[in-house]
């Protein structure tokens, strides 16, 4: 879907296109779709809440929660994506920046916070601060890990996104440890004062950004920015032949992707009215990565499928498993017997696991579910749209279905190769050689 | 030295290039010179040290040895992206398109360090931005049917056969609106009515481009065609330099494709190759 922009465009001159469609129109049509969606979300809480709260006091806060926790997922989820989607940069720390985001919107805003005396601002000042300052890390972390591809560079990253939760959480004096930053002074937008309850402003806040994220994301995915970012997630050392510099492009990746999880922190922090390093765990960066995994990486629409689906599963469908889980266990009965007179209740191993379960499983739920997903739909609930294309036309991860392809120049190829041996060592060394790129 | 070379005749001189992997001598004190809009052929057996040479002025390798000028400037220590922005393209012996990228994408990726669209650019879209990328669009497009893949822009590079792999490879290099290009055995696996299309489609680099070419090919019937001048390498070392016919004609060249016995048979009914 992230591509649509070029293939209406670039089919309507080819000859395989069955009927001619005017690109103004279909312009056009897209610009009123996204106004009405822009629209429908806006007013979605005020028209949702007198519905909500039909069903029960609490049912529209409790909805309304869920809803905006989403939609910091869909921006976490849509800053990840840039990276790992587009520029094929396995990151396995990216709450690490949540957290960056989240704290220097601590620092500059709590009432708790060693900055306060000395220099405090508001809300709308600390925002884009914190989104500059994730950017920054997601620089500083990047620089280190040029050199590094696949698996390595994860387990840097994966470094990375433990470091940044426990020094924030031993730095009593400046962080306030475990126990965190709390008191953050929440903004007003024109008279309206945001408190940790005004669900319906944190959720126009969100949704305002996440709309301005998915805008840029179109438009950078169809520049020169975005077909580098591919390029460099396809083959680097082809990239680099091409005139890209790979330090800078990938600075940007992980830059850009950084910095929406700074703002996604931010709100996070803000909205809540505090910041607490337990909140940004290895668990987070899994979370994010399943989601963008789940819902079909590279692909814009997938991934927001993949954070809505993820997120309120979280929300509603484990704790209802678990708790289905607990009422089972709860309704085994023990069975007692008396020893020497006294009561003794027997041990009972199916109830102690089934309310371990209970209690303790939404991780061992979401593991099911990604192992599910992988083996039925491993290209995502909505795979990229180049994927889908590949698995339609051609026999994918074969490289001599290229060759083969086509009946007649098959039987030409045969006649005419000789095969020799040497030949083949040759390319192999020549692989061998790539590899020790000038660094 | 070099306000000699910025008017000289040469767009390549290499200059006692030397590389050493560890103890292994890939490229050893070869000298070499590519006039503009020549033809040039680096051939050699398996292993000669063709595409190391290749690597070496790309700047995928920093020489161990010696200096390369390009355009009367030396390329120095210039990172591969560098060495294209100043006009160096190439293709691969391995293909390595950016398979899940259509053949247009590829192209326009080529033209990428000529394209000037920032962040704020590529978000915003200012009418430059706008002019820019239709241009870039369009030079793509012209440059699929300048290789013979026109109204082949929309397939996704891996589903193109071969031999069209291999072209939108070109495609692409053309892209970085290069002064050289490196084509690293562009006729590999095929066909001969594909070879000879290939070796039109190089003549014409020159002829409608403008083009200098440095070629690495096994296929000789394609090297003496379109070759200006043959450089042949063994072992690192260059061997032997001139004419395709000289190059025909040369024993020690013989010797190293043949051996030694095969090239004192040729020797012995000279005259017949």
């Amino acid at each position: 879907m992230a591509q649509v922009k070029v293939n209406p465009a670039t089919t309507s001159g080819a000859p395989k296109s069955p009927r001619p469609f005017n690109r103004a129109d279909l312009e056009r049509n897209k610009i009123i779709l996204w106004v009405v969606l822009a629209v429908i979300f806006l007013v979605l809480p005020f028209i949702g809440k007198p519905v909500l709260e039909l069903f029960g006091p609490t049912v529209f806060s409790s909805t309304a929660s869920a809803v905006n926790s989403t939609l910091l997922f869909v921006l976490l989820a849509l800053g990840l994506n840039i990276v790992v989607g587009y520029a094929g940069l396995l990151d396995l720390g990216y709450a690490a920046f949540f957290a960056i985001g989240a704290y220097t919107m601590g620092f500059l805003t709590a009432r708790g916070s060693p900055l306060y005396d000395t220099f405090h601002t508001n809300f709308w000042v600390a925002l884009p601060i914190s989104f500059l300052m994730a950017a920054l890390f997601g620089v500083l972390l990047g620089a280190p890990t040029l050199g590094l591809r696949g698996d390595y560079l994860a387990i840097v990253t994966l470094g990375f996104g433990e470091i940044v939760p426990i020094t924030i959480n031993n730095l009593t004096k400046v962080t306030g440890g475990d126990t965190g930053l709390s008191g953050l002074e929440q903004p007003s937008f024109f008279g309206y004062q945001f408190t940790a309850s005004s669900l319906e402003g944190w959720y126009l806040v969100t949704l305002i950004v996440v709309f301005f994220s998915i805008f840029m994301i179109r438009r950078l995915v169809n520049s020169r920015i975005g077909r580098a970012w591919m390029a460099m997630r396809e083959d680097e050392i082809a990239a680099a032949a091409m005139g890209i510099n790979l330090v800078r492009t990938k600075l940007l990746a992980f830059g850009l992707g950084a910095s929406f999880a700074g703002f996604a922190g931010a709100i996070f922090a803000n909205s809540l009215g505090s910041a607490n390093p337990s909140q940004f765990k290895f668990d987070v960066s899994v979370l994010i990565l399943a989601m963008i995994i789940l819902g079909g990486m590279g692909n814009l629409w997938g991934v927001i499928a993949g954070a809505v689906a993820l997120a309120m599963s979280d929300r509603y469908i484990i704790p209802f498993l678990t708790e289905q889980v607990r009422h089972v266990a709860d309704g085994i009965q023990l069975t007692t017997s008396v020893v020497n007179g006294t009561r003794v209740t027997e041990a009972n191993p199916i109830k102690d696991i089934l309310t371990n379960v209970g209690t303790n499983s939404r991780l061992l739920i979401f593991g099911v579910i990604l192992v599910t997903m992988m083996l039925l739909r491993p290209e995502g609930l909505f795979p990229n749209s180049r994927r889908k294309m590949e698995l339609r036309t051609a026999p994918a991860d074969d490289p001599q279905a290229l060759i083969t392809t086509d009946p007649l120049t098959q039987a030409d190829e045969f006649r005419s190769i000789n095969y020799n041996p040497s030949d083949v060592t040759d390319q192999s060394g020549n692989n061998d050689g790539d590899k020790n790129i000038k660094a | 030295m070099s306000d000699n070379l910025a008017t000289s005749d040469n767009l390549l001189e290499a200059k006692d290039i030397s590389k050493n992997f560890g103890g292994i001598v890939a490229v050893q004190k070869v000298d070499f010179v590519i006039p503009r809009r020549s033809i040039i052929s680096l051939i050699g057996p398996n292993g000669a040290g063709k595409t190391t040479f290749f690597n070496l002025v790309t700047g995928i390798y920093a020489p161990s040895t010696g200096q390369i000028v390009f355009d009367g400037k030396p390329l120095g220590s210039l990172k591969p992206h560098e060495v294209t922005q100043r006009g160096i393209a190439r293709t691969f012996q391995n293909i390595r398109l950016f398979s899940n990228m259509t053949a247009l994408e590829n192209v326009m990726v080529g033209e990428h360090s000529r394209l000037k669209a920032g962040l704020f650019g590529a978000v915003f879209r200012p009418p430059r931005v706008v002019g820019e990328e239709k241009t870039a669009r369009q030079k793509a497009l012209d440059l699929l049917a300048f290789v013979g893949l026109g109204g082949k822009g929309d397939e996704f590079a891996k589903n193109l056969s071969y031999g069209d792999q291999r072209r939108l490879e070109i495609a692409r290099a053309l892209g970085t609106d290069p002064k050289l290009l490196l084509l690293d055995e562009p006729t590999a696996g095929m066909n001969p009515n594909e070879s000879a299309n290939l070796t039109k489609l190089v003549e014409r680099l020159r002829t409608d481009l403008g083009l200098t070419v440095l070629l690495i090919e096994h296929d000789m019937k394609v090297v003496m065609e379109v070759s200006d001048r043959i450089t042949v390498l063994n072992f690192g070392r260059k061997i032997a330099e001139g004419q395709p016919e000289d190059i025909r004609a040369n024993t020690e060249v013989i010797e190293a494709y043949l051996g030694k016995e095969y090239a004192k048979t040729v020797a012995e009914d000279k005259g017949k190759i």
